[in-house]
């Protein structure tokens, strides 16, 4: 049994420590609070605890569990919700009332729930890691696939449909090394990649129903997002529109030194709110980590890694992930932290010489991935990751080294956020290095204008950006009529496209389809509008017409009734510009 | 070995003290220091190695030296003596009366580093306060169990705000008033007065606990009592079922002395020189704000913090940013242009708004009206300093209206007496009457069906 020798913090070093491996986990005095080892020399080792310390002192004992930090997986994981290290709270609040207190344990998994399980594969199969042995209907959404755990080989001896608990043996395999029962449950070291076979580039959007997201900058399904902004700037909203509405199998939402009524709303609203596919709760398909602010700083650390673990074992079983991480930058500073507490020569603003290396695996982890089976299966995870810039300032490192390995960059800006502009996704500094490769996938499945319109719509709101320069030198008067059509029509895409508001309940939500037909409105309401102008009508006249207000009514027109509210405005506007345009539409 | 005392301290540096040749301390265990002329202090244990303790010292190292002082550990960590008595009562960094009334007898000893509220716990903050103020209620409203921030600046009227809130809040319908638990940290005694004579003058002091450490007090004080003042609230709150509001005053003090410590400790500097573990520092004031699922109490802060030269992007309000539910932003140009409160909106934002408002808790079209004013100030000030810079003949008819627009919401709606309680329903009228000199096309963050009934716009003006 170890002794400690010293405290500082969540710091602990302690001597002989039975069979230290680095990363085993240790409980760490009589109160038994998890530790882990993260520096190893031949008579200490070093480590982070992710309780509280204080009381704790030299002469304590410390105790090796001999294994690894590791996550239990299995049925019962989606509608949880863990912190850092997977203790369930719901649990830890029943043992231990509305505080958490230290020291305390319990099972992630609930050990008394029956599973009905049903076998797929049968006794005599020849079975190896990752195939699909049986099935437990987790959720109403979820069927949740049993694997053969990694490193195991062989043939099925026994397997037997039925109900079982987490912890019963539902069967069991004959290898080389002898026969290895297997059960519901598995086990994970969190920080280690779970394999696959290979990974394929990223070929279908993740459809979020957010209209400056899936329209100006996609992501791919597998693929990578930082989002970085200033507070206040609606980090955590977009990441709760995506959890809510984006078309995942599973979302593994992580709140990692976030703060706690945060949480509380997901906890609140999610059971309610109805996935716009399925009608189901969108609980039903939602695991939560929750190491909030207050939380200890090491399980902070950790609570990236929990989540990224479950995410690959559902992956693994042919689901596509979505995995917020809301926000990167307090992991960050619990590794500067930890970093700090070790003595270690800092880096950039005192980040650990690392940071870059940490990062960048974690966004590795996600993908679109061939998953390592015998049977030819797909998954995939999203990594949307929050980034915390200090004084929204995205030279500092986290944001850095983010943006070195994310593909979509949704630049979040505080000034559209103080006039309200949400999601204040600047469209002038993001972009997406998917919308190339996903725009024969718009093309096809949505509407063969879309990347003509996108372009249209595009190019008009960089020519307002110029304009509004010019503007801000010689005043709106000053410009030609047609400049200020050019602005008219860009203010719309702003406001009538653009904006939208979460907390509507009609508005929070758009389908593609209705995306599409709101954009060539406009665009279309744009071309007349300067064709009218060029046959001298005064753009104080078109301000004054009516029918702008088809356009502005869109955002609450429902998805449903949206194709014919398009064909009647579209005539509308139509007709309205006859007169204007000299009594033919040029219709290119 | 509690009763030990040693007199093995090895090097004194600042506020620090390295005591050897001792039995094993705990971590953050309170050790009592008596010097040669009798006088003591409290200090806690910062780090601890076989036989060596590093020690916090709350209070001056002045006259302490390495032979004669003696160190004694206590065994436990910081805990506090709570109870309903504290009421009315005025104390010092450390929970000593200071008002010349007698101690507190019995009472219950808590821990003064909570433990963390279990998220699972925690009841989504719901109930809208009304404070009075419009920029508060009608722009960034504040809900029951929020941590509300003011970020402010040397000179501005911060203070003021404080005391309006604290005397004007109330929630709709109830009558329950709120219990003012007051923790000030290296303010001068003339702020200290300020507050003092206006709880006495308003009869609030009945109500509330004042804890104040002046800028003339040690200020490793600072570090230990908004914790105390945040334990006095959750035995208040948790245990006495009361509501509770806390100020705490001036949070930019309290995060000078946690770097003062830092530096004394010779740690690795964060941003500024502050220490890397501000953020998770502050986290463990800040989120001990909230309500509890089957508790009828609740803890709700309105931290106040001077930015340093009017940067917001400065560690202390930055930090403190990313963790409260929003903030409250003075500007120096509008206290300049004689506006009190002089609030400016645009920077400024409550999280919680959305669960605190419409229909059943303030008016339907409380969201709309709100998102439009901002929508149509942002846009008025751009106007204003463009027409600066060309004129305001260059503006068009409607860009000259947005203008005006500005200038009315700021004498108006922003601009209030110090006594004046404006109710919701006149704040959000006044918002409409505000809005009536836009274009009604112009509406569109408000629902359709908010303009007929809520707006000011007649019929002839909307067809023309």
């Amino acid at each position: 049994m170890g002794t400690i020798v010293k405290v500082s913090g969540p710091v602990v070093v302690a001597t002989a420590v039975e069979n230290a491996k680095m990363y085993d986990v240790v409980r760490v005095s009589d109160l038994g609070l998890v530790g882990e080892i993260i520096k190893l020399s031949a008579s200490e080792a070093t480590i982070q605890v992710y309780e509280d310390t204080s009381g704790i002192r030299p002469g304590d004992k410390v105790e090796n569990t001999g294994r690894p930090l590791s996550v239990e997986l299995g049925p019962g994981l989606l509608k949880s919700i863990y912190d850092g290290i997977q203790r369930p709270l719901d649990v830890i609040r029943e043992k231990s009332g509305d505080f958490i207190r230290r020291g305390l344990t319990a099972p992630p998994l609930d050990t008394t729930r029956k599973w009905e399980f049903k076998a797929t594969a049968r006794t005599g199969d020849t079975v190896s890691t990752g195939d699909i042995i049986g099935e437990v209907q987790e959720t109403a959404l979820i069927n949740h696939k049993i694997m053969i755990p990694e490193g195991t080989q062989g043939k099925l001896e026994t397997l037997q449909s039925g109900t079982y608990t987490v912890e019963e043996e539902i069967g069991s395999v004959k290898t080389e090394k002898g026969s290895v029962k297997l059960y519901l449950r598995q086990y994970w070291p969190v920080r280690n990649i779970r394999p696959v076979n290979r990974k394929l580039p990223p070929s279908e959007p993740l459809v979020t129903g957010q209209r400056v997201i899936d329209t100006f900058f996609p992501v791919a399904k597998g693929g990578t997002v930082a989002v970085p902004g200033p507070f206040g700037s609606g980090k955590t909203v977009v990441q709760h529109q995506l959890s809510k509405w984006a078309d995942s199998d599973i979302v593994v939402y992580v709140g990692c030194g976030e703060r706690g009524n945060e949480m509380t709303e997901i906890l609140t609203t999610f059971p309610e709110l109805l996935d716009p596919r399925s009608g189901k709760p969108l609980m039903e398909r939602t695991v939560l980590i929750a190491n909030t602010s207050n939380m200890p700083v090491a399980a902070r650390e950790a609570s990236i890694y929990t989540g990224i673990s479950i995410a690959e074992y559902y992956r693994d079983m042919g689901y596509n992930i979505a995995l917020m991480a809301d926000s990167t930058s307090r992991w960050a500073e619990a590794l500067r932290e930890i970093s700090g507490r070790l003595e270690e020569m800092p880096g950039e603003e005192g980040y650990p010489a690392y940071l870059g290396r940490k990062v960048s695996e974690f966004y590795e982890r996600s993908g679109n991935a061939v998953i390592k089976s015998a049977e030819e299966r797909n998954g995939s995870i999203t990594i949307v990751g929050a980034v915390s810039p200090a004084g929204g300032d995205i030279s500092e490192p986290v944001s850095q080294n983010t943006l070195r390995v994310t593909r979509v960059f949704w630049a979040l800006d505080a000034s559209l956020a103080s006039r309200r502009h949400f999601p204040s996704i600047n469209w002038l500094n993001s972009y997406s290095l998917y919308r190339e490769g996903l725009s024969s996938w718009y093309n096809k499945s949505v509407s063969p204008e879309w990347s003509k319109t996108y372009a249209t719509a595009m190019g008009i709101l960089q020519k307002e950006a110029e304009l509004q320069e010019i503007v801000q030198l010689v005043g709106y008067d000053a410009l030609p009529e047609i400049e200020k059509a050019t602005l008219d029509t860009a203010r719309l895409i702003r406001e009538d496209f653009l904006q939208q508001s979460a907390f509507d309940d009609i508005d929070t939500y758009c389908s593609l389809a209705k995306q599409s037909m709101m954009l060539t409105m406009i665009t279309r309401f744009g071309e007349l509008q300067s064709q009218a102008v060029e046959k001298g009508t005064l753009m104080s006249q078109i301000q004054g017409m009516n029918v702008r207000e088809r356009i502005s009514r869109m955002k609450e027109i429902k998805d449903q009734d949206f194709g014919k509210y398009y064909e009647d405005s579209m005539n509308e506007i139509m007709e309205a510009f006859v007169p204007l345009t000299g009594g033919v539409v040029k219709n290119d | 070995m509690i009763n030990v005392n040693y007199r093995s301290i090895s090097q004194i540096n600042g506020p620090l003290l390295f005591v050897e040749g001792i039995e094993n301390a705990a971590y953050n265990e309170i050790v009592t220091i008596t010097m040669e002329n009798g006088e003591s202090r409290t200090g806690q244990v910062l780090e601890s190695r076989k036989g060596i303790a590093v020690v916090q010292v709350f209070g001056s190292t002045l006259g302490m030296d390495t032979s004669r002082t003696r160190v004694r550990f206590t065994g436990s960590t910081a805990r506090v003596a709570v109870s309903s008595d504290m009421l009315g009562r005025v104390f010092n960094g450390l929970a000593l009366p200071i008002d010349s009334g007698p101690g507190i007898i019995g009472g219950e000893k808590i821990e003064i580093v909570g433990d963390a509220i279990n998220p699972y716990s925690r009841e989504e903050p719901s109930e809208f306060i009304e404070t009075g103020i419009s920029t508060i209620d009608g722009m960034n409203t504040l809900v029951r169990g929020q941590k509300l921030p003011i970020f402010s600046g040397s000179g501005l009227p911060h203070n003021q705000l404080a005391a309006q809130i604290a005397r004007q809040a109330k929630v709709k319908g109830k009558d329950e008033g709120f219990a003012v638990i007051f923790g000030a940290m290296g303010i001068t005694s003339e702020e200290a007065n300020y507050f003092i004579n206006e709880f006495r003058s308003t009869g609030a002091i009945s109500r509330s606990v004042l804890f104040l450490n002046l800028s003339s007090d040690p200020s490793m004080e600072r570090i230990i009592l908004p914790r105390i003042a945040l334990s006095t609230a959750e035995y208040l709150a948790y245990t006495e079922n009361m509501h509770i509001l806390v100020i705490l005053t001036d949070m930019t003090n309290y995060c000078e002395a946690l770097r003062e410590i830092s530096s004394a400790r010779e740690e690795v500097p964060g941003r500024r020189g502050y220490p890397g573990y501000m953020y998770t520092d502050l986290s463990t004031i800040y989120e001990r704000a909230g309500k509890i699922k089957g508790k009828s109490g609740s803890i709700t802060q309105i931290p106040i913090l001077t930015m340093p030269g009017d940067d917001i992007t400065h560690p202390i309000p930055d930090l403190t940013g990313y963790i409260t539910e929003g903030q409250i932003v003075l500007s120096r140009d509008l206290l300049r242009g004689g506006i009190y409160p002089p609030v400016n909106v645009l920077p400024s934002l409550s999280r919680l708004m959305n669960q605190g408002i419409g229909k059943g808790r303030t008016r339907e079209d409380h969201r709309g009206v709100a998102d439009q004013i901002y929508s149509a100030y942002a846009n008025g000030r751009d106007l204003r300093s463009l027409s600066a810079i060309v004129g305001e003949e260059a503006l068009s008819k409607n860009d000259r209206t947005y203008l005006s627009f500005a200038t009315n919401y700021e004498k108006r709606y922003v601009n209030q007496a110090l006594d004046e309680d404006r109710s919701i329903e006149e704040t959000l009228d006044l918002g409409w009457e505000l809005l009536s000199v836009l274009p009604e096309s112009d509406m569109k963050r408000v629902k359709r069906e908010h303009v007929s009934k809520y707006g000011r716009w007649s019929k002839e003006d909307a067809l023309s």
